[in-house]
């Protein structure tokens, strides 16, 4: 299965990811020999087969519904943000 | 929309009403500060791991047996991929391909007519956080709050089978009352508990196959929902009767200028790249428990209004109205035991306890259902008339004060007493000595002059029909009274 450079392209647009013609082209190359192989995985039947979605076992863990400790003072939970205004995360608009 | 008909799908967004967040234990409430319920999980920082809420799960099983859907004893959730200042993992984990419930239905009434709507699933997933775009002096900048981020959600999916706009807005209401009467979320629209995207298509009459349709967003009103669909209808009709193909897009409503514009269409706005979230195992959810949760299932709207109906003899409108949230139909009921009379409860709420409750515009109701109770037993026992009883009542919504406190404080009771009454009755009857000749004489429409004279003497506290009775029987004794001399 051949991956076309608008593919490659398509996706990076989805990620957000920029890159050079070079690289897009390398890119176009390994994705091709992934779905390559992809192709080849699928040569066997496996219809009557649960996919297989988690390498553990067992139901996710639940939690109580109790407002926990982790919560963060509002100077902490925006010391991280690459501005603020007002006790909001500023950032460049988005409209 | 001649030869048109319209083919409308729902997607509804309820919170639930949970404490803590979907995946972390950051609180809920509404209003806070903005960024102050927020933490490493709902901020995505790096290497913080999503528990599951227990509680969002019981009330999403909850709703989802309710609208009579199967619950899956194995679910997945799964990322939905897309970049936004307001979700700030870049993804939102929700469900896709193995949602918690799939099928199921709601009835839905409009204009008279019950239909039965199919829901094609319900799925638990995690809101995004809130921003406000602004272009000032201060440049064009979008800020963030996070609290939001987090909070779980139900969506509620319909088939694309409902038929025109005010049956959308019918299922909606249906819809809202069930989440109220599971407790599983307000349903409030306003506050952002309840919101909806709609898609709709038209297609000929009498084809079956879907034309092309476009999906509304933002709607969050019953009002909006109506009106953007209206509006949709009528564009989508217009290009086709143009012989214009319709476009596959999703437009935002602008309630302001009411009208939908279509947003940015690119192409890739949709490539969601689903994948199971790697972050969560699978949900399983054992037959004994699902059970449980089925079994608080409390009685249905729809259950609750026809047993009102047949059981306690109340007119339909009544039913419905009183159906309409759980809280006043819980009030009704309690009023309707303690008095033993369902019809008189029925009354009493549908005017007073609604006006009253209207004009103060809280949840809460004016007067107790033990103190209306109490009022109502006072009527029946003709200690005061029903006419008195609307002042009693008014009063009592203001004081709070009990049924009795307030009658005596008014200084009422009713005058039920015969010898009482034509004494009352002879007084009035000797200050209006021509009007009872001329009533002698023929002069009929006078007895409601003199009734009127009763009700002014005893200021309104004469029984009605005591006074009638009394009355009649001393005009009747006049005239003997004249034909015999
Ligand atoms: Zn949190």
């Amino acid at each position: 299965m051949s991956v076309t450079r608008s593919d490659v392209e398509h996706a990076a647009r989805l990620c957000r990811l920029e890159f050079s013609p070079d690289e897009l082209e390398t890119l176009r190359g390994e994705l091709g020999r992934i779905l390559e192989y992809v192709e080849k995985l699928r040569e066997l039947d496996v219809t009557e087969v649960e996919p297989t979605l988690y390498g553990l076992a067992g139901s996710t863990p639940l939690r109580e519904d109790v407002p926990g400790e982790d919560t963060l003072a509002r100077e902490d939970a925006l010391a991280g943000a690459p501005d603020e205004e007002n006790g909001h995360f500023k950032v460049p608009g988005v409209l | 929309m001649k030869g048109f008909e319209s083919v409308i799908g729902l997607e509804i967004h309820a919170q639930l009403l949970t404490r803590s967040k979907l995946f972390c234990g950051c609180g809920t409430g509404f209003g806070a500060e903005p960024n102050t319920q927020v933490c490493p999980v709902c901020l995505g920082l790096p290497g913080a791991l999503p528990v599951l809420n227990r509680r969002a799960v019981e009330l999403a099983v909850l709703v989802g047996e309710a609208l009579h859907a199967h619950t899956n004893t194995s679910s997945v959730f799964a990322r939905k991929n897309y970049f936004y200042p307001d979700l700030p993992k870049n993804y939102q984990i929700s469900q896709f391909d193995r949602p918690l419930c799939s099928g199921g239905h709601l009835y839905v009434s409009d204009g008279g007519k019950r239909r039965r709507v199919r829901v094609t699933r319900v799925h638990l997933e995690e809101d995004a956080g809130k921003s406000v775009h602004l272009d000032d002096a201060g440049g064009r900048r979008t800020l963030v709050d996070f609290n939001r981020c987090g909070v779980p959600l139900i969506e509620i999916v319909t088939e694309p089978e409902l038929r025109s706009p005010s049956e959308a807005h019918a299922l909606l209401k249906a819809l809202k009352q069930i989440l109220e009467y599971t407790g599983a979320s307000s349903g409030n629209m306003e506050e952002g508990g309840l919101r909806c995207d709609v898609n709709v298509s038209l297609r000929r009459v009498g084809e079956r196959a879907l034309g092309s349709k476009t999906e509304i967003k933002n709607l969050n009103s019953f009002r909006n929902v109506e009106r953007a669909l209206e509006y949709e209808i009528e564009r989508q009709a217009g290009l086709l009767a143009g012989g214009t193909a319709v476009l596959n897009e999703t437009l935002m409503w602008d309630a302001g200028r009411d009208r939908a514009v279509s947003m940015r269409s690119k192409e890739e706005a949709h490539d969601y790249r689903y994948f199971p979230e790697p972050d969560l195992l699978r949900l399983e959810l054992k037959g004994d428990w699902i059970d449980d949760v089925k079994s608080r299932l409390p009685e249905l709207p729809e259950a609750r209004e026809s047993r009102f109906v047949e059981s306690l003899g109340l007119p339909p409108y009544d039913a419905a109205v009183l159906c309409g949230r759980r809280a006043l139909a819980d009030y009704f009921e309690e009023v309707a035991r303690l008095t033993g009379e369902p019809k008189s409860a029925s009354n009493w709420i549908m005017t007073e306890v609604l006006r009253t409750a209207k004009e103060g515009a809280t949840d809460e109701f004016p007067v107790t259902a033990a103190n209306l109770a109490d009022l109502l037993t006072l009527v029946r026992s003709g200690r005061i008339s029903g006419k008195m009883a609307k002042d009693v009542f008014a009063r009592m919504a203001g004081t709070g004060e009990t049924a009795d406190d307030a009658v005596s404080r008014m200084g009422l009771r009713q005058v039920t007493d015969v010898r009482e009454m034509r004494t009352i009755v002879d007084a009035v009857l000797s200050e209006n000595p021509k009007s009872v000749a001329d009533y002698a004489r023929g002069k009929k429409k006078l007895f409601g002059f003199l009734m009127g004279r009763i009700m002014e003497k005893t200021a309104g506290q004469a029984s009605p029909t005591l006074a009638e009775s009394v009355l009649r029987e001393r005009l009747e004794g006049v005239r003997e009274g004249d034909a015999n001399t």
